[in-house]
């Protein structure tokens, strides 16, 4: 039982360019994920302009009765959030993980296009492996 | 919160978690099934984008869609309605709070359809049992008072 749902990665147009699901019963298929993926770029953009602050950047957790969702923006706009269990531990570092495969794998990746769904093999590759290792460490607390 | 003498309401008021010294709630919104902020009030806001129609249309807005994104997002039902259809209150799984670098606002729906929205800073916890409170307040002050007209501001 993993306590990840799925993953998704927008570009920073709110595009989605990678979704993977690790188990929910809701899966998801293509239109619906590039859906909820444009609506939640959407959103995290209207959240900034409600803060009653400056300074904001965006909705970082969204906690619901089932699950939770976690995002992560970086420096040049492209969202990484991922959907897990409620109260899951740790998922800014796996999104901080992820993002680093991203950069290693994908955008170093001279035949990748910019702002293109991603279709890297060596990033799916050890994406899977850094959810199976996180997967250990959940299941083994 | 004023806690006019009688002891009706219940629960009373559950103790904020620690969350620091002063005010800690920035704005508090009401709205009822059609949109209409029935309550809007803030104690610390320095900012303001919008004009205050605009604002409360947005934030009516941003939480009827994030509602029906939660809802399709929902990982534990396999059956969901269409994003964009109006889901019932209750019907599927809606959120409570969601959290920036520099607010957490909490939400709580009831089963008549009134959103209860506090806008607080991003170390406060979980705020149900606060929101579940002001719902009592509400029931006790406004939906009792036989002057009060449904669908319209609270004074």
């Amino acid at each position: 039982m993993s306590a990840i749902y799925s993953l998704y990665i927008i570009n920073k147009s709110g595009g989605l360019i990678f979704y993977k699901d690790y188990g929910s019963k809701g899966r998801m298929d293509t239109n619906d994920s590039l859906r909820v993926a444009s609506l939640w770029h959407s959103m995290h953009a209207i959240s900034q302009q409600l803060s009653p602050t400056t300074g904001c950047t965006g909705i970082e957790l969204l906690e619901a009765d089932t699950f939770d969702l976690h995002c992560f923006q970086s420096l040049t706009g492209t969202k990484f959030f991922v959907v897990c269990e409620p109260g899951t531990q740790n998922m800014e570092a796996l999104l901080k993980v992820v993002y680093e495969l991203y950069t290693d794998y994908v955008l170093k990746n001279p035949f990748y296009e910019m702002e293109m769904p991603i279709r890297c093999e060596l990033f799916d590759i050890n994406l899977t492996q850094a959810i199976q290792k996180d997967r250990v460490v959940l299941l083994g607390r | 919160m004023q806690f006019f003498g009688g002891s009706e309401i219940s629960p009373s008021p559950p103790t904020p978690a620690a969350t620091g010294a002063g005010n800690n709630a920035h704005m508090i919104y009401l709205f009822n099934r059609n949109g209409v902020c029935l309550l809007y009030r803030e104690w610390n806001r320095p900012l303001h984008t919008l004009n205050p129609q605009q604002d409360h249309k947005l934030m009516f807005g941003l939480l009827f869609s994030l509602k029906s994104l939660a809802a399709k997002m929902d990982p534990t039902s396999a059956d969901k309605g269409n994003l964009g259809v109006p889901q019932l209150p209750g019907q599927g799984c809606s959120f409570h709070s969601f959290r920036t670098n520099t607010y957490k606002l909490s939400f709580m729906e009831t089963p008549s359809g009134i959103k209860f929205i506090l806008v607080t800073n991003p170390r406060t916890g979980d705020l149900r049992e606060t929101l579940k409170y002001i719902y009592n307040l509400y029931v006790e002050y406004v939906a009792k008072n036989p002057l009060y007209s449904p669908g319209t501001p609270i004074r």
